[in-house]
């Protein structure tokens, strides 16, 4: 049973191993030169401005909960797309339902004043 | 590719079509509603359980399953039907002047009651594994958000915190459980043959059936309350609003005791020896704890909580008796119990008014004195949960015990008797309070809304009729569980 998956495990060995040499080769043949400029964390090439931690408005998570809610809908569109034609009218309506709760979900964030950034 | 679509018809799931129906039409009234005009929520609420509660009477007598096998149609589902729709609309009632003393009447909080209510359903009928989770979880989210609905208030917010972060590592275990076992079956999770298939893959005594097992009454044991599992209760049900600590004591209890039972007696009869034994220390634990620990509480709501996980106790009792009249005392005493603990937490809304300002038992001196008919309820309330006679707690007892004894647990039931001897003490000191001492403070007029004045009506006017007349109910109760064909 488990030696079934012996190749894999050689192979998960092979893969660490090297990539292990390889960063181990860069780190002992590769020069150093530190000047302020290289040492600066990297931001996309931008010069960093402040620190990282501070805090945000709490608008941001609500837009984000928006975000993975109505995420999800895609997400369940994708497989049912695949199949649309054999599941017929039944899967139809089906979806229809479901996206209509999402739209209703939707209507109650818009009504409720979520969707305003002030 | 063709693909065959499962026969199925809508009716048989008509209640939670209504519930859901009703939700959705709550959050869209109250999205599309101008600010500060508060609509009909509790009004809307209580149309959409009752048409529920027809849809369950037609429903009454159906047998079998549906969707696939995925949904249970028969009796035992129905009769939890009808307790947490009962639960839910005295929830609704007892709900609506307590949250607007808070400003706090709002659509949500009715629309999350009747998700809450419809995951109840799920964990009553659900065939599959994979639907009980389901129903858990839509329950147990929609509670996590109602006890923390006051949003300003530090012990709320603490409540729903410690609910969520437990309730979701019980949940773990659940799950984990579901996965050991699906294992262990052979890749099916369906509740119909489960014993059957175990029996056939010669899995019954093998360590992974056996940890299934164990960490199902874990993640049960959790959604009831029962000791060593408890240790949430208190907090959460004195931090959460009133209204809805009554709503999680009656309807998630019995609707995890459905769920509970129904995955105990179908799908590991033949574990019966072990579960049983796991059981028979939880439940005197759990009996002991709670009405102990009851005694020394100075806060109406933290006794309260206590109480209930020392039900949660004498319900175990009900489940290792593994017998029809335990199966039947499980059923009535869920519903005496939701008729009982309600009236009383409408009581303690009605005597803690303007914001929960009055919840030390203290309070309630010398209220026999000020407003006879509330303490008189709240007397009864409190002589039914102790299980005097001729309420329905003491029918509820005698059947548990009776089903202890019949099984031939007779320590457990002398336990069980002697815990009860124990919760006289705490119930009765509030009637005592109320009849014996002179008030410490004023009163003051006390509101009545028709909606309460409901609610304690029906309930005592339950406690007593059930009490004094159990037949019927034990008939029902009779065809409830006759689809257990292991008991």
């Amino acid at each position: 049973m488990l030696i079934d998956y012996l190749p894999v495990l050689i192979y998960m060995l092979i893969a660490v191993g090297l990539v292990g040499v390889i960063v181990l080769l860069s780190e002992l043949l590769g020069k150093k030169r530190h000047t302020p400029a290289k040492d600066m964390p990297y931001e996309c090439g931008m010069d960093p401005i402040g620190d990282a931690r501070h805090r945000y408005t709490v608008r941001f998570y609500v837009i984000a909960m928006f975000f993975v809610v109505f995420d999800i809908e895609a997400i369940f569109l994708y497989p049912w797309a695949v199949i649309f034609k054999s599941l017929g009218w039944f899967g139809f309506v089906e979806m229809l339902v479901f996206i209509g709760i999402l739209v209703v979900g939707l209507v109650y964030v818009w009504g409720k004043g979520a969707l305003e950034w002030e | 590719m063709t693909l065959t679509i499962p026969s199925f018809t809508l009716s048989s799931i008509g209640p939670w079509l209504t519930l859901t129906g009703t939700a959705i039409l709550i959050l869209l009234v109250d999205a599309l509603s101008p600010k500060g005009r508060k609509a009909y929520f509790p009004q809307l609420s209580l149309l959409g359980l009752g048409i529920a509660l027809l849809q369950t009477f037609r429903l009454w007598n159906h047998t079998g399953t549906d969707f696939a096998r995925m949904v249970y149609v028969d009796n035992f589902a129905f009769f939890f039907y009808a307790v947490f729709i009962l639960g839910t609309a005295l929830t609704v009632l007892i709900s609506r002047h307590y949250l607007e003393d808070y400003g706090k009447n709002l659509g949500e909080y009715y629309a999350l009651l009747l998700f809450a209510t419809l995951g109840m359903m799920l964990l009553a009928a659900g065939a599959h594994l994979i639907m009980i989770f389901l129903g858990l979880e839509v329950m147990s989210i929609a509670v996590y958000v109602l006890a923390g609905l006051f949003r300003e208030d530090a012990k709320s917010n603490e409540a729903a915190l410690k609910y969520l972060v437990l309730g979701a590592f019980s949940s773990a275990f659940l799950l984990f459980g579901i996965a050991m076992l699906y294992g262990a079956t052979g890749g099916s999770l369906y509740l119909d043959d489960m014993a059957a298939r175990l029996a056939q893959a010669g899995a019954l005594t093998q360590p992974l059936t056996l940890l299934a097992l164990a960490l199902f009454i874990v993640g049960f044991g959790f959604k009831v309350a029962s000791v060593p599992f408890h240790m949430w209760t208190p907090d959460v049900y004195e931090g959460a609003p009133t209204s809805i600590t009554a709503f999680m004591a009656v309807g998630v209890k019995a609707a995890a005791f459905a769920a509970f039972a129904r995955v105990l007696f179908l799908a590991f009869p033949a574990l019966k020896v072990d579960w049983v034994m796991i059981l028979w220390v939880l439940a005197v634990a759990t009996m002991t704890l709670g009405n102990v620990v009851a005694i020394a509480q100075t806060n109406i709501k933290r006794m309260l909580a206590y109480s209930s996980i020392a039900h949660a106790g004498y319900l175990l009792v009900a489940l290792v008796a593994a017998n029809q009249l335990g199966a039947v005392s499980l059923l009535y005493y869920l519903l005496a119990y939701t008729l009982m603990n309600l009236g009383a937490f409408g009581v303690v809304i009605l005597v803690g008014r303007k914001k929960d300002s009055y919840l030390s038992i203290y309070d309630y001196s010398g209220l026999g004195f000020q407003h006879p008919a509330l303490a008189a309820a709240m007397a009864l309330f409190m002589f039914a949960l102790a299980g005097i006679p001729p309420t329905a707690g003491f029918v509820g007892k005698f059947y548990i015990f009776s089903a202890a004894v019949q099984a031939g647990y007779i320590w457990l039931a002398i336990i069980g008797v002697m815990n009860s001897l124990v919760s006289v003490f705490y119930y009765l000191r509030i009637t005592v309070l109320m009849y014996m001492k002179p008030p410490e403070a004023e009163l003051g007029p006390v509101a009545f809304t028709p909606a309460l004045t409901t609610v304690l009506l029906v309930t005592a006017v339950g406690v007593l009729l059930i009490g004094i007349f159990p037949g019927f109910l034990y008939n029902l109760a009779v065809n409830s569980v006759k689809i257990f064909p292991s008991l």
